[in-house]
């Protein structure tokens, strides 16, 4: 295995393009980040983005490891069922396009609780809020630290434990001077060189993949039927991973709904809207965000298949990476070690843009929300609650490498499934009533994001997820968290549990609200709604 | 405005605004686009989820060489989201916006 690693590309090539992006990205950064000064600076860049620019970072933000390598390797190695991914994270955005990136960005300030704190009690509602807001961050923090082992195996042929959690270490460390230095403004630099270079080299990729197949994705597919071996007409067929029993069907509908309604709910994607000007910038910037992440899966697709037809799912899941080598390995094949260099700085870059974009809006949301609002009660000058902010930074960025060598060789889909869930249980169901329902209130708000999220969390930590899967023949190992299977404490049948609380949310959302007596606030919801719609009162740009 | 007179003491200028008949019909204007817009592609989507995981033998026709019905009908979810999100954009630009301005004018300019 480990010869295998160091044979793929050479490791001081790697290093050195990743070099390099470190190097043009911290200049960048400290060329933009002059003027940090106020809150709207650090948390907003100054809400001084255009459409165009905010789009491109959301790209950033939301094209991370997962999609980038998890989606090719799942094309490569299980065929259609791997391209059902791609569609439920794109087929999202529309609900953040119709729904929420305009009334948010024109009732809110910074975080996602602004918006639902606004005709809502302040402070148990804040809570609640922050509370989502760091589970999310903090189960896809944890899902792209623990990409980032995997990644420095596969790419740096460094395969002992210490080694690579070393590289994590170095990669926390880069992003916590990144956000310190950066703030938001930098942060969302870093997010579009990342999404312009990841782009641009898959786009390379793809045409250079088609143009050995005399640009006919049918013989692409064909080669990659032919490289599957007996049986590999199934790779065009829906159903290789999900189709086996009517179980596991259930869980494919499951993850297919978390998807599409967790992407709207996700809190640095939401935070991502107050950067920009006003909501026509807001509903710029998704429009360009969906035409990206739209071509980008679409790139994916051929990367996928072509992996199969070009490499072959047998040398892909020998590699030390496992499904995820099979861009990596692809670009090897077609571009040597110079193009695999790229490729894997380009990886490297996503890992650390994400985990920086993660841990501002967590700082944000602790500083904003549970320091400056619940523990000072708004009696905080914005200075101080930027120093919170920046020190909330360095201590994520302690948890996220602490908990990334930890969960290093973890399954990390798992993970980045669990964030959607959550945010499509917990976030979601509160925006769209507290946007849309007048009556709601305040205890239907929380009874609908605890509700989301505790279910949520159970549920994940009873299912075969965490225990008692069966044993493979081979190993003798459970593929569960736990993999000791003799350890067996599941008794929900689903990996994903969003088909169960994600409904749960929303009518725990309704019953909430009507067991309540609280008296509602026609005035506050007259006035949310008059701003969320015509961008009355809505937080300006600031100028310099 | 006329309606205005007709308020309560208590009431606010955001609640006057919001009574207003303008203001009535420009969130009927966006709601009638938004919500049989997120309907029908959640349909459509739902749909395309739910034939992946139970019509295996339909999503699995071949249509031209290896191209079957699943492949085409995930394309058209690609294509049905860039045409919805054009659609919109294109409404919001050239129909809302100029409205939703008009409005916010004249409540920061006290008018309303």
């Amino acid at each position: 295995m480990a010869a295998e690693a160091t044979n793929v590309g050479n490791t001081w090539v790697n290093i050195g393009i990743f070099a390099a992006f470190v190097v043009v990205t911290l200049i960048v950064v400290f060329r933009v980040s002059r003027q940090n000064k106020s809150a709207a600076d650090f948390y907003a860049g100054g809400r001084n983005f255009t459409g165009t620019q905010n789009g491109t970072a959301i790209a950033g933000d939301y094209l991370s490891a997962a999609s980038f390598l998890g989606i090719a390797g799942a094309i490569a190695v299980n065929g259609y069922d791997g391209f059902l991914y791609s569609i439920g994270f794109l087929v999202a955005w529309l609900v953040a396009l119709l729904l929420v990136a305009e009334l948010l960005r024109n009732t809110g300030k910074f975080t996602m609780a602004d918006v639902l704190s606004f005709r809502l009690k302040q402070r148990p509602i804040r809570m609640a809020a922050a509370l989502s807001t760091l589970a999310v961050v903090f189960f896809y923090l944890l899902a792209q630290m623990a990409g980032a082992g995997g990644l420095v195996a596969l790419l740096l042929g460094i395969t002992d434990k210490t080694g690579q959690g070393l590289v994590i270490a170095v990669v926390g460390a880069l992003m916590i001077l990144y956000v310190l230095v950066g703030g938001m403004k930098g942060t969302t630099w870093v997010q579009i060189i990342k999404a312009t270079l990841l782009i641009l080299g898959a786009g390379a990729m793809t045409i250079w993949v088609l143009a050995r197949f005399g640009f006919s994705l049918s013989a692409v597919m064909q080669e990659a039927v032919n490289m599957a071996g007996e049986n590999g007409e199934a790779i065009l067929e829906p159903g290789l991973q999900y189709g086996a029993t009517a179980l596991s069907q259930l869980d494919f509908l499951s993850l297919a709904l978390a998807l599409v309604l967790g992407t709207a709910g996700l809190p640095h994607v939401l935070m991502r809207f107050y950067t920009v000007p006003s909501a026509k910038e807001a509903r710029k910037s998704v429009v360009v965000a969906i035409w990206l992440i739209g071509i980008f899966y679409l790139f994916t697709l051929v990367l996928g298949y072509g992996a199969g037809a070009l490499v072959g799912p047998e040398v892909i899941l020998a590699a030390p990476g496992g499904q995820n080598s099979a861009a990596p390995l692809l670009a090897f094949e077609l571009g040597g070690e110079i193009l695999l260099g790229i490729i894997a700085a380009v990886a490297f870059a996503t890992i650390l843009a994400v985990v920086a974009g993660l841990t501002i809006t967590a700082a944000a949301s602790f500083s904003h929300d549970i320091y400056a609002s619940i523990i000072k009660k708004g009696q905080v000058s914005p200075d101080g609650e930027v120093r919170v902010a920046r020190w909330t930074v360095v201590v994520i960025g302690i948890i996220a490498i602490i908990g990334g060598i930890f969960a290093n060789g973890q399954n990390i889909a798992f993970l980045v499934a669990l964030a959607f869930c959550v945010a499509a249980s917990a976030n979601l169901p509160t925006i769209i009533y507290s946007l849309f329902w007048k009556r709601f209130n305040t205890s239907g708000a929380l009874w609908s994001i605890y509700g989301g999220l505790i279910s949520t969390v159970v549920l994940i930590i009873f299912s075969p997820v965490v225990s008692g899967k069966p044993a493979d023949p081979v190993t003798g190992l459970s593929k569960s968290m736990i993999s000791d299977p003799a350890i067996d404490f599941h008794w929900f049948p689903l990996d994903n549990p969003g088909i169960v609380t994600i409904p749960l949310a929303f009518v725990l959302g309704i019953v909430g609200t009507y067991l309540s007596k609280e008296r509602s606030h026609p005035e506050k919801y007259a006035e949310m709604e008059v701003r969320s719609l015509t961008g009355a009162g809505a937080e300006k740009a600031v100028a310099h | 405005m006329s309606d205005v007179q007709a308020a309560g003491p208590a009431e606010t200028d955001y609640q006057r605004v919001e009574r207003s008949d303008e203001f009535q019909s420009l969130r009927r204007a966006f709601r009638n686009f938004v919500f049989p817009m997120t309907a029908l592609f959640l349909v459509w989507y739902l749909l395309y989820a739910l034939m992946s995981t139970y019509a295996h033998e339909f999503m699995s026709i071949r249509v031209a060489g290896t191209i079957t019905v699943g492949l085409i009908f995930g394309l058209l979810q690609f294509v049905s989201t860039f045409v919805i999100t054009t659609l919109y954009a294109r409404w919001a630009n050239n129909k809302f916006d100029a409205r939703a301005q008009a409005l916010r004018e004249e409540i920061e300019g006290g008018e309303l």
